[in-house]
């Protein structure tokens, strides 16, 4: 086994996941807010925000897919020790990582069923750039509007429209992060 | 003094993550109830289990934290509570609504704005609006899938035309984003439009009956009504005793066997913040 | 002048110095050893075990003597303590054919293979005060035997060889996991016997009796009672087989029920079970009636809307940890609401008197 698969974890759980958390949740709660994650020292591709994420909500319970490129012998091996989460393809997945057009098409995701619309996948996206301009995001969680660059704009749309159905999306870039839940409206 | 023989903020880390990932399902659903396992906790169901372990799933060791029952920073299961994150998670506790970055409370929504930055996570006894319409959950559960709410607006309905009034005083449900009927805990109704665009992310848990729900900022809340009969925040109709406050929503305290009684906030933190900028009330010494 | 009431914090502290007083009770009276409630209250403890899903005797017999004796929290304390508790694996199902029993009868049959063992049983005890046992007086004991080494099989195999009771057919599901996931409705087999083995007793006793009493019929034998130990096994990833871990002691019931048939099954005999840590065997047996009423569905029989027969009704009110709390909840302060539906209360009745005012001068 490569050591390296060993090292890079959090060093102190409890109050490192606690603060990565938050992060993640004030990410989710507003969407279009770009926070900064760390604590992992994760290897290539994987980021150092998306590895956080993976360390803060990944377990025994949630199946992973990782999608193109992200799949890697030692990607694979650092999350099945730190987290000891199974790894699935996407059907089943509950948290999915990738590159964007590595994790298309979208259907292939669970979007959750209408009595049970919190059985949906959430897809962590690595992306080149996270920045607050391009796209117009409007709803829950943003006072008038806010922008962030997504990558597209249809594939949020559609999802959006499935909504309380859906999917919902952490952007990582580095040590960065931002989330789109499916309540989001982009244009 | 952090008790050592238990995890930060005492729940386990893979409780909390569970917990976690239900309560970025609920930012995500505003207004849905997320399921969740909710643990055995060493306070009883019904104490606020429910708050307890969203709070510990949020909190930080950075975190300054407040709880408030009834409003109040000094009432026993309030205490009870505080000391239990004082000793489990070490955390800094406060009874500045300002101050504070996670206000758990039971039955109020602090009269002071909240901000940005700030978590206000709600102690849910029923968390389902249409429990008291329809008892079984599978009933409920198709009900909020379909959007089909026509019994809630025949029972407020019924009120109208029984009493003139709609006969719901506290955990008056509200509409969130227009889709799901929610139950906002039992605060007062006065308290209903605070929850409406407000700044903080504001959670709600569940714990005996193991449901999560949340409200991301600046989420629409609607409080139900009809037109000719429109929704009323309403409140006793008297200025605090102490303070003078006309604004803020106040308990009714007995003063002696003959039936003397004064009006005084129920949110303590504020009426103290008034009292301290010279504001006083018409029984205040 | 009003000042509003303070010190919430130096009132709890004192209520539960004197709580602690109380639990002693009279200091020129011998404290209880934990050892002595385990061996003496042992059917406490084995409730305790059961209701509190974790058999530790020891720990169940601390909680006894913490509780004041007052069972539900007594199973409240350990139920607490077992969430914080890690959680390694699981083990394989236990193989209570193997059961060493020490009690194990049929009311189905005179005799079986295997006997019909008494055991410690109150059954034909006349329930007389037995006024010795206040004078401490010393227990003589027990005549013995050689334990018979001969295997004692499940009655209800007896019936099975001849078709007459339904198939139990073999299931390696994973069962659902109601300590970890959130109680989903509707609930599989499997979910429902979980529930029932750590539901409150007397909530138990009471839904099977009104079966027994019509409400959800289905005519029940006790096909067998057995109580014993068997040994508990878990399989090591790394050894590639299992090991024996321990032993518990269960008790084990299943019910032998009428059944005339429906538009799917055949005439036959089918089963209802209860299986609840250590000797509990009002509970088991409840169990397993409770269990047969809430199978209407698959057995194809009518739903009478018999309270035992309501699965929702019945699981979401068997814990008694979540009832007793919030039950006891509404000991809380409550003035917020009380205060808006008072002002609601002033109002109506405003309303209904300037109606009755205005009615009476037209």
């Amino acid at each position: 086994m490569n050591t390296q698969v060993l090292d890079g974890g959090f060093a102190d759980p409890a109050p490192q996941a606690a603060r990565a958390f938050r992060a993640v949740m004030e990410a989710m709660a507003r969407p279009g807010t770009i926070h900064c994650l760390s604590g992992a020292t994760p290897p290539a591709p994987l980021s150092v925000a998306a590895a956080v994420a993976i360390l803060t909500l990944c377990d025994t319970d949630t199946p992973v897919y990782l999608a193109g490129d992200m799949d890697t012998p030692d990607v694979r091996a650092w999350i099945a020790f730190h987290t000891g989460a199974p790894f699935s393809g996407p059907a089943t997945c509950a948290f999915a990582l990738g590159r964007w057009d590595d994790l298309a098409p979208l259907s292939a995701y669970p979007i959750g069923s209408a009595d049970y619309p919190d059985r949906s996948a959430t897809l962590i996206v690595a992306v080149d750039a996270l920045e607050n301009s391009s796209q117009n995001l409007q709803g829950p969680g943003i006072q008038n509007t806010a922008r962030l660059s997504l990558p597209e704009i249809p594939a949020f749309q559609a999802n959006h429209a499935h909504f309380p159905c859906g999917l919902d999306f952490l952007f990582t870039c580095d040590d960065r992060i931002a989330g789109l839940p499916r309540s989001t409206e982009v244009s | 003094m952090t008790e050592q023989a238990y995890n930060f903020a005492y729940l386990d880390e893979q409780t909390k993550r569970m917990i976690r990932r239900a309560i970025l399902k609920g930012l995500a659903i505003p207004g849905y109830q997320v399921p969740f396992a909710s643990r055995e906790m060493p306070m009883p169901y019904g104490w606020g289990t429910g708050g307890v372990q969203v709070s510990a799933a949020v909190l930080c060791p950075e975190d300054r934290m407040k709880v408030i029952d009834q409003g109040a920073d000094d009432t026993t299961n309030a205490v009870s509570i505080r000391s239990f994150f004082e000793r489990t998670a070490g955390v800094e506790t406060t009874t500045s609504t300002a101050e504070a970055s996670v206000i758990q409370t039971r039955h109020r929504v602090p009269e002071m704005a909240l901000s940005e930055g700030q978590i206000l996570v709600y102690q849910v006894p029923i968390p389902e609006p249409l429990r008291f319409l329809e008892p079984r959950e599978s009933e409920t559960r198709k009900m909020h899938s379909l959007e089909e709410y026509g019994l809630m607006h025949v029972k407020l309905y019924e009120d109208i035309a029984r009493h003139g009034h709609i006969a719901t005083a506290y955990a008056y449900p509200v509409k969130v984003e227009g889709r799901y009927v929610m139950d906002p805990s039992p605060i007062p109704k006065f308290d209903n439009p605070k929850l409406s665009d407000c700044a903080a992310i504001q959670l709600f848990g569940a714990g005996r009956e193991q449901r999560i729900y949340a409200l991301p900022p600046y989420t629409s809340v609607v409080s139900l009504d009809f037109e000719d009969h429109p929704f009323e925040a309403s409140k006793p109709d008297h200025p605090c005793g102490l303070c003078g406050a006309e604004d803020s929503y106040l308990d009714e305290v007995i003063m002696d066997d003959a039936g003397g009684r004064m009006f005084v906030c129920s949110d303590t933190d504020f009426c103290e913040a008034r009292r301290l900028a010279g504001h006083k009330g018409k029984d205040a010494a | 002048m009003y000042v509003a009431v303070k010190g919430g914090e130096r009132a709890i502290e004192n209520a539960h110095a004197w709580l602690a007083e109380e639990r002693r009770g009279d200091p020129s009276v011998p404290e209880l050893t934990i050892a002595q409630i385990r061996e003496q209250l042992s059917l406490s403890v084995n409730r305790v075990m059961a209701e509190g899903s974790l058999y530790d005797p020891d720990l169940a017999a601390l909680a006894i003597k913490q509780a004041r004796g007052d069972l539900i929290e007594a199973v409240f304390l350990i139920r607490a303590y077992r969430t914080t508790l890690p959680r390694f694996g699981a083990s394989a199902p236990v193989a209570t054919a193997d059961m060493a029993c020490d009690r194990r009868v049929s009311a189905t049959f005179k005799d079986v293979p295997g006997g019909q063992v008494l055991g410690p049983t109150f059954d034909y005890t006349h329930r007389l005060l037995d006024f010795k046992l206040a004078a401490e007086g010393e227990t003589p004991p027990a005549p013995q035997r050689e334990a018979d080494p001969a295997p004692v099989p499940h009655v209800t195999g007896f019936l099975n060889q001849e078709g007459l009771i339904e198939e139990a057919p073999h299931d390696d599901t994973p069962p659902p996991d109601l300590t970890r996931e959130p109680l989903k409705m509707p609930a599989d087999r499997s979910l429902r016997l979980q529930a029932l083995s750590r539901a409150d007793e007397g909530f138990t006793l009471g839904l099977a009796y009104s079966t027994q009493r019509g409400y959800g019929r289905n005519h029940a034998f006790v096909g067998e009672l057995r109580i014993g130990t068997v040994p508990v096994e878990m399989e090591i990833p790394e050894l590639g087989f299992a090991i024996e871990i321990g032993e518990v002691t269960l008790t084990e019931c299943e019910t032998v029920n009428q059944f005339t048939g429906s538009k799917t099954e055949p005439p036959q005999f089918t089963r209802g079970y209860g299986l609840v840590f250590g000797q509990t065997e009002r509970k088991a047996i409840s169990m397993a009636l409770v269990d047969r009423a809430l199978r209407w569905e698959e057995l194809g029989e009518d739903d009478t809307g018999a309270p035992a027969q309501d699965a929702e009704f019945v699981l979401y009110h068997a814990d008694n940890i979540q009832a007793t709390g919030f039950l006891e909840h509404i000991k809380l302060p409550h003035y917020v609401d009380f205060q808006s539906e008072l002002e609601l209360v002033r109002k109506l009745r405003r309303d209904v008197q300037s109606t009755q005012t205005k009615e009476a001068a037209e």
